[in-house]
């Protein structure tokens, strides 16, 4: 998927509304919808009484992740006991889930209902990144590669229902069939092998428990295959999400525990059916429409899902571009970026490595900018240049801007103070508080730890960092790299000269904007207080 | 502390809830498969039918002309009859379809499934079914009076070389 070109950064009309310090709403990015405004209310609401770091709603990947462990560690215990026969399945269950029902009943009831939720989550994980807009551009593969995923879990639990051989699993098996007999190729005799006793022999179940170790392998090689274009993915929940997460597994385990129905009869047929809705909800549409008409739309939906980036009319910014001249192959932006889009190879100068960018993989968040050494405002040289940099918002960019807003002065005359915005959290909107000089970035991770220096020393009365809160950042990593390269604990450092009391990092949300002025006013009312400022120093000091 | 208080009895809720939602549709709502007063009639089979065609008997001449291998005395079509069934409840007509038989060249077998809800109760059922089309009406038939429990499945099969229509 190639990127489109970026903005020219030599057009000043287009890099004013570039640095504008707007928030996703009014710059019209994507997920700023009202599913995506509803999702992001109730998420803000669980932070209140789970945290933001132990909010489920904020880790539903790695929660699903831990739900698949739960899964196979349960599994692996009920297979112990699983006889693999016609007339040994139902009955091993049985006793598994009556004679030890303290150990195997409720690992039985526990793999049941983690599957459950491990359905849920994956839908749910769908359709928060489908509301947040996150299917376009640069995440195109992590969302195709998720796609299967829903199917392969379904697929896996289905089987799984079978092995019980009771009567949901009879009507499972037949339904199923029933299902698959109106494809080319299988036919309807498929259904002959589940209606009569003698069709069904202990080699079916040698196959159901292959297909239900099988399907599970090839989820998780779709799964590990998901992550393959994020760094330092996210492949399980917090300790709290766990432990809470397994707590109500195991107080429903209790409750409600799992119980097999009468064992399969093909000479009778249940009337009523207590099917399990997340995996066999489209069993009982077999009956009320037609099969045909759940495969048109199964298949039409993960099509539809499939394709969904090819429908993006959001073009995509150009990506990061590397200047041989500058890298010095530090690998500082390899180990940042969020998304594995850097690699280091030899340079071609022969002298140590360079940074390689994957422009399929880049997300022109400008993290890597961030991150370079040679990101120096105080560098001499009539254009700032950096070793990697945003064609259409390059460092130097950044610096005239800077210089130029801070020479013209803040628009109610005295020091101003510099805020250098993320546009996707709260932003100050088109016309900044007086007093304030504010420059949008695409995310907080973009600014050089020196530039909170260079501000000063040009004359800033102090200098805000308004980052997204930490689990809200667009770009996984941004506020988090930020927060620690200025606190000094991550390369690049912020200077120790720099004056820390003049520098403040505000978390606000894209909806929060009033916690952000309000934020800074605090934050004026502390400088205030402050000795005045040295005398504007200039960058060869 | 009363902040931390009702933050943890805020996660006992919602983690409760989550729990509540997963066991409940973990099994609820039963699906009603069946009406409580029905048995079900399903029928199943996978059977060729008669060829459709005249067969002829190829003349010493004919079969000269022939690759060894392919010398069959007689030359038949390939095209084979649909099935027809037809099935009555109590002397009333509950169900009739002809099925096709696979293959491009319609030289497969005709293969069906349908399930048929009935009342459960007592019934005289009665099946027939053609598959040559040379046939007028029905070459098979089958019947059998059936009492019938509520749930309970009877299958009609037909396998011609065990008498064909079987009803059990």
């Amino acid at each position: 998927m190639a990127a489109a070109p970026g903005p020219p950064a030599e057009s000043p009309e287009t890099l004013d509304e570039v640095l504008l310090p707007l928030n996703p709403v009014e710059a019209g990015l994507p997920g700023s919808g009202p599913i995506a405004r509803a999702f992001r209310r109730i998420e803000r609401g669980a932070d209140r009484v789970f945290g933001e770091h132990d909010n489920p709603l904020r880790q539903l990947g790695g929660l699903g992740f831990y739900l698949f462990w739960l899964i196979a560690l349960t599994g692996i215990y009920l297979y112990v006991f699983y006889e693999t026969s016609v007339d040994g399945a139902h009955a091993s269950v049985e006793r598994l889930t009556h004679e030890q029902w303290w150990a195997g009943g409720v690992m039985r009831s526990l793999h049941r209902y983690a599957s459950d939720a491990f359905v849920a989550v994956i839908g749910l994980h769908l359709l928060r990144e489908l509301a947040y807009g996150r299917f376009r551009g640069f995440r195109w593969y992590s969302w195709v590669s998720g796609v299967p995923t829903l199917w392969l879990a379904i697929a896996s639990g289905v089987v799984g229902y079978w092995l019980v051989w009771d009567s949901v699993a009879q009507f499972v098996a037949i339904a199923t069939a029933e299902w698959f007999g109106v494809l080319p190729g299988f036919g309807p005799e498929l259904v002959r092998n589940f209606i009569e006793p003698e069709a069904v022999s202990d080699r079916l179940f040698s196959l159901l428990i292959f297909l239900h170790i099988g399907l599970p392998l090839a989820l998780l090689l779709v799964m590990w295959a998901h992550l393959q274009r994020l760094t330092r993915p996210r492949s399980n929940a917090s300790r709290a999400v766990a432990a809470w997460t397994l707590a109500s597994l195991t107080a429903v385990s209790f409750v409600a525990p799992a119980l097999s129905g009468l064992p399969a009869d093909l000479q009778r047929v249940a009337a009523v059916v207590p099917i399990d809705w997340f995996y066999l909800a489209p069993l009982p549409v077999i009956y009320a429409m037609s099969p045909e008409f759940v495969w048109i739309m199964a298949v039409g939906v993960t099509l539809l899902l499939a394709a969904l980036p090819l429908f993006s009319r959001q073009p995509r910014p150009a990506a990061v571009r590397v200047d041989p001249a500058h890298c010095n192959g530090c690998t500082r932006c390899f180990a940042d970026c969020p998304y594995a889009a850097i690699a280091m190879a030899p340079h071609p100068g022969g002298r140590g490595q360079i940074a390689v960018v994957d422009e399929d993989r880049c997300a022109a968040c400008g993290i890597c900018s961030g991150a370079c050494p040679s990101a120096m405002p105080f560098r001499s040289g009539e254009r700032l240049v950096s070793g990697i940099d945003l064609p259409w918002l390059t460092v130097g960019d950044l610096r005239d801007r800077l210089d130029a807003a801070i020479a013209a002065g803040a628009p109610s005359g005295g020091a101003p103070i510099v805020v250098f915005a993320c546009q996707r959290g709260a932003g100050l909107g088109s016309e900044a508080p007086a007093g304030v000089i504010g420059l949008g970035m695409p995310c907080a991770g973009f600014l050089p730890p020196s530039f909170v220096d260079y501000s000063l020393r040009s004359g800033a009365l102090g200098v805000v960092v308004a980052a997204c809160p930490g689990d809200d950042c667009e770009y996984r990593f941004g506020e988090r790299w930020t927060v620690a390269r200025l606190a000094g604990t991550r390369e690049p450092r912020l200077r120790a000269s720099a004056d820390a009391r003049r520098l403040v990092v505000l978390h606000a949300a894209r909806e929060d904007r009033a916690g952000l002025i309000a934020g800074i006013d605090e934050f004026r009312a502390k400088l205030e207080q402050l000795e005045p400022a040295n005398a504007r120093e200039t960058a060869d000091d | 502390m009363t902040e931390r208080m009702l933050r943890y009895g805020g996660q006992v809720v919602l983690y409760g809830l989550f729990a509540v939602f997963v066991g409940y549709f973990s099994t609820s709502p039963a699906y009603q498969h069946l009406e409580p007063d029905q048995a079900l009639l399903r029928l199943s089979f996978r059977h060729a039918g008669q060829i459709a065609g005249e067969c002829r008997t190829r003349s010493a001449e004919e079969l000269a002309k022939l690759p060894p291998q392919l010398r069959a005395e007689r030359d038949c079509p390939r095209e084979r009859s649909p099935v027809h069934v037809r099935v009555e409840l109590d002397g009333e007509l509950l169900y009739d379809e002809r099925f096709a038989p696979a293959g491009l060249r319609r030289d497969g077998a005709a293969s069906a499934y349908r399930r048929l809800p009935i009342p459960a109760g007592e019934h005289h059922l009665r099946v027939q079914l053609n598959d040559d089309v040379k046939v007028d009406g029905f070459n098979h038939s089958g019947e059998r009076r059936l009492t019938l429990e509520p749930g309970q499945v009877v299958l009609i099969d037909f396998i011609a070389d065990k008498g064909g229509v079987i009803i059990r």
